[in-house]
Formats: structure tokens, sequence, C-alpha cells
């Protein structure tokens, strides 16, 4: 396994760039556990802010703050346009052109609920719009085995919901979306194909063009969860033909408490809403109402706005070190985090070892200790890592694991910090007599 | 991280006490913890003890006189909630319940206390070697995993015994 890997093959960031972005994040200075320099390889599950987006959001909140649509006072064209000006950032930063096809929620798992809630809305709508959308028995939502449980739940409770069935792609003993039977699982009975566009666990990129193509032969709407892959790699959603994506703030240097989702305009246009009330309608009567054109239909009361002006400022910081130069730092860390916890002998890798279509969440099990016993040792020595199944619990069983290591990379991440990993895991195997 | 670590849990982990499935049981429960996956299916046999009815002064407690006779199970998890399962075995096996439940609050108030409560070692046994679990709150669940299986299952068997409850439920 580990020969395909013979050499790191791209380069890391210059160091000089490098030192100047994490001097950046006030948090990468501290120390935890009595001293020990901060080794934060837990970007996947979220990722820290720079100073340029703590700045934004201040600068908001003592400057600017109104409730947003509302109202017809200065404070409130302020923040409106901060809030709208966000919205531009954020959607040209994935490749979407009309700013109105990115509507702000919570998180990406708001998101995928937004759709979700709406397709089953739709099934009890009597408008002729929601016909398209509509699912009952019959049906089938198609998903993978690889997926996050926010890109699984919310589809099992829309068939539960629905009568429809829910079938899924499985995930090959090398860590790939199995796509043998590809033919059998997306057929004219699907109607929604969600996926992911990086696993959070594996690091596997999946095919999304192959995957898309399917859904399109048999009129199905893609729905991609690209909360892994928008951080970390130049990301186009329009350009990868997808219906539907979702994506994160807090795990792109944003804050928390603000995500958003992408969706084809005439789809939006089309959906009924899933959260109701103010700021959404277009007439309210005492016994009925209309909706707002998106996206102001799927933004039901006043929302998260100093967290959108934060992540407005994150995606201009990203688009400021260029996210090719991202892709290129963390796919050297990934290579060289493959390379060394490979050569330590009682290591397993839980996803692909080389580079092909693969990101930075480096997950890996150490024979005889437990995760979490690994993830105590390993937080010791001050790296932080992720430790338990991330969230896939599925994808866990069906490698027969209950548990994994995950170190996961962002752009502030050095070698030498992937020297600290291997290092404690090394100390791991001496803690507990193995290896 | 040997406060955390002490060798007695290591040597629990290592050489578990009283794992496996055994029967008879009177109850079997199965507990996870939905942050790491772990799990523990758990059984508790128990049977009406031999305490001199002279003596108990409690006899309007049903669980008084009622003894653990076995307490087994299978567990998949780190070395914190494997040790500790394996320690509750040492500690119940063979006791009055009410003791053991005493001993089960006990600890509980231990490992939940962020280190500020000390734990009675005459009432914990090896058990207080997980006074250092207290101050890492990521892994209070692991240590309570199995006992709280126990209790579970305890409650459930303890109901089947108490003839006032059985007849309540039917």
């Amino acid at each position: 396994m580990t020969d395909q890997l013979t050499a790191v093959p791209v380069e890391a960031m210059d160091r000089v760039l490098l030192d100047r972005i994490r001097a950046d994040f006030p948090i990468l200075q501290r120390t935890v556990r009595d001293g020990k320099p901060l080794v934060y390889l837990d970007s996947g599950a979220t990722s820290q802010r720079p100073v340029p987006v703590i700045d934004a959001e201040q600068e908001y909140v003592t400057g600017h703050n109104a409730a947003v649509h509302r109202g017809a006072h200065q404070l409130a064209e302020e923040a409106t346009d901060f809030y709208e000006s966000a919205r531009e950032r954020i959607a040209a930063f994935v490749g979407v052109g009309r700013a109105d096809e990115l509507v702000f929620t919570k998180n990406a798992t708001e998101a995928i609920n937004l759709i979700a809630y709406s397709l089953s809305n739709a099934t009890y709508s009597d408008e002729p719009d929601a016909a398209r959308f509509r699912l009952g028995p019959g049906d089938e939502v198609v998903i993978t085995e690889m997926e996050h449980h926010a890109n699984l739940v919310p589809w099992q409770e829309l068939c539960r919901r629905t009568g429809a069935t829910l079938r899924w792609l499985g995930v090959t003993d090398d860590f790939r979306l199995d796509l043998s039977d590809i033919r059998d699982v997306i057929t004219p009975r699907t109607k929604v194909v969600a996926f992911t566009h990086q696993s959070n666990v594996l690091g596997t990129i999946n095919p999304v063009d192959v995957l898309v193509d399917a859904a399109r032969q048999v009129g199905a709407l893609t729905v991609l969860d690209a909360c892994q892959s928008v951080p970390h790699h130049p990301v186009d959603l329009v350009a990868l033909g997808v219906d539907f994506a979702a994506f994160s703030g807090h795990k792109m240097l944003g804050p928390s408490g603000v995500g958003a989702l992408y969706g084809r305009y005439e789809l939006l246009e089309a959906m009924p809403p899933f959260l109701t009330g103010g700021s959404m309608i277009e007439r309210v009567f005492m016994g009925h109402s209309t909706y707002a054109a998106p996206p102001a239909r799927f933004e039901a009361g006043v929302p998260m706005t100093s967290q959108a002006v934060g992540l407005g400022a994150a995606v201009d910081y990203l688009g400021l070190v260029g996210m090719t130069v991202v892709a290129d730092h963390e796919a050297a860390l990934t290579g060289y985090a493959l390379q060394e916890l490979s050569a330590i002998s009682g290591i397993r890798i839980i996803g692909p070892s080389d580079l092909v279509d693969r990101g930075g969440a480096v997950s890996f099990l150490v024979d005889g200790v437990h995760a979490h016993d690994v993830g105590q040792i390993l937080d010791d020595a001050g790296v932080q890592v992720r430790v338990g199944h991330h969230c896939a619990w599925p994808l866990h069983r069906r490698f027969g694991v209950a548990a994994t290591v995950r170190a996961s990379f962002a752009l502030y991440n050095t070698l030498d910090e992937v020297d600290a990993l291997v290092a404690a895991v090394r100390d791991s195997q001496r803690f507990f007599g193995v290896g | 991280m040997e406060k955390l670590y002490q060798e007695i849990i290591l040597d629990h982990y290592r050489t578990p006490h009283h794992q496996g499935l055994r029967a008879p049981f009177d109850a079997e429960v199965h507990h996870t913890n939905p942050t790491c996956g772990d799990e523990v299916t758990l059984r508790v046999r128990l049977t009406p003890g031999e305490v001199d009815q002279e003596v108990d002064h409690h006899g309007d407690d049903h669980g008084d006189d009622l003894l653990i006779s076995d307490v087994s199970y299978e567990a998949m998890g780190c070395s914190i909630s494997q040790a500790s399962t394996s320690v509750l075995t040492d500690l119940a096996i063979g006791r009055p319940l009410n003791d053991v439940l005493a001993t089960v609050d006990e600890f509980t108030a231990m490992v939940t206390s962020r280190g500020k409560v000390s734990g009675d070692e005459d009432v914990l046994g090896d058990g207080i070697a997980f006074a250092g679990v207290a101050k890492y709150p990521a892994r209070v669940k692991c240590a309570l995993l199995g006992w709280m299986a126990f209790k579970d299952a305890a409650a459930q068997t303890a109901a089947q015994h108490d003839p006032v409850r059985k007849e309540r439920t039917g």
C-alpha cells in the first residue's frame, strides 16, 4: 500500500507565506495541556478564524448593526448592504454568479433539511409548481454509504414522511464510491441523488460528473454536500452541474451559525418554503399567504447577520491566499501524513493511500489501542484530533470499526505539525505497549 | 497521563474480569455512547439473598434482600470504558443490590465532579483509580458506560423481583 506513495508530489506553501498566514490566526499562538504548543488538526470539524474575519464581525456589530431587510433608516440600509454584499461574495467564491441562488442557513445541516422539508411540503402542496417535487411510495432517494449523518438522517426522515424508499451506493474496500451497480441504484424511480463531494472520514473525493450524469438521465435532483470540499479546493458549483449544494461557514474560516444552500434559481423559485414567518412573505392575509421570491422565501425571521458578514470576510481571505495554493498546500500535508503514518507498523489508514481524488482528512487506526485512547495521548502532546465515528457511523460499521482517529488539515497547518502528530502516535503505541 | 491511565486501569483493560455473556440472567440491556460508538451489552442476575430477616430492619425495601449473583457483559470500547466495566463486575458480583447501587452513586459523583469529589476507596475499591477521569469531561461517559448499563439492568431486574411493582405493572 505504501509503495504507491514514494514521494510527496506537491510542495507545501512557502514558509514565509505560511508564517504570515499563521500570524493571522491568534488561537494558533496559544498553548494547551501545561504549556504544549497547540497543534490543531481538527479543521474538518471546525476551522479556526483569522483576524480579518473577527474584525469584520466586530466592525459590523460596532458600526452598522440593525435588522436586515426591514426599516428604512440608515443603519438598516447599511446592515442590509453588508449582508447582501456577503451573499454576493460567498456565491462568487463557489462559482455562482447569481447571488439570489444562495440562501443563508444556520449551517449545512439546516441547508440539507431545508431541501428535504421543502420536498415533503411539496408532497402536501396543491400548488402546480410543487408537483415536480412530490415524493411518494414507489419513488426513491439515493445516498451513499459514506455520508455524514447530516446528509443521511434528513433523507431517512423524508422517506419516512412520504413513503419513498431510501437506497444507497456502497463503498469499495479501497475506500472509493462503489459505482459498479449505479445503473441498478439510480433508476427512473430515483427522485433525488444526495452525496458528499468529499468524505469527512476517508478524504475520498467523489466523481460528481458521473453521479450528476446518472441523475440527469433519470430526471433526478442532485444534492451535493460540499462542506469538506469548499474550504479546501477551488469549487465551482455551477460547473459541477449540481441542482443543490450545502456548505458550512465554520469549516471555512468563518463563524459558526451560518451556512449556505446553493440551488438553481429555477428550482428554488418553484419550491415551497421550509420555515415560514416574517420576511419570507409576499402578501399575508388572515387565512393564507403568498411567498417572496428566493432567496428571501427561505430566510424566515431576522437572519444571522454578523456571521454572514464574517463568512464574507472568510471567503475574501481564502480568495486572497488563492484556493489553488490552499489545495496544493493541504495535498502536501496529506501526502506527508499518509507517508509517515503508513511507515509506522500497526497503523491502518481508513481512506485512500494515495492523493488521487483525495482531500486532507486522514483517518486511521492504531492496532491494539482504541481511538479514544490514542486521542488522549495526542491531546496530552497538544495535538488536537477528532476521535470517534465523526458523524459517519454506517461508514465505520462498513469497515468493521467503532471509532477512528482523524487528523484533518487546513491552510494554516505545517509539515512540523504532521511530525508532531506522528511522534504522538508512536508515543501512544509505547504507552499502551503495542507496536 | 499516568494520572488518568493508572496501572489498575490498564490491568483491567488488558485482562478484563467476568467478561462474556452468561445465562441465566434476569435482564439484558444494550447501551451505547453515541459520541464515539462504544457499546456494551450487559446482563444482570439477581437472587433473593440470605440476609438474616431478623437483623434486616428495612423490610419494606425489597432491594435489600436481593443479591447480585452475576453481571456478565460484552463490550467494545476504549480502555477507560472496558476497565471501568470490569471493575464494576468485581464490585457487584456477590453483593447486595442496594450496597452496589450506593457504590454506583459514589462512583458517578466522583467521575462527574471535575475533581471536586475524591471518592472513598473503601467504597469504590479499584474504582478509585478512575478519579483522574473527572478532569477529562470528554471521558466521563466512557467511565460510566458500563455502570449506567448496570444501573438500568438492575432496575429492570429489581422490578421483576418486586412483588408490589410486579402487581402494579401486571
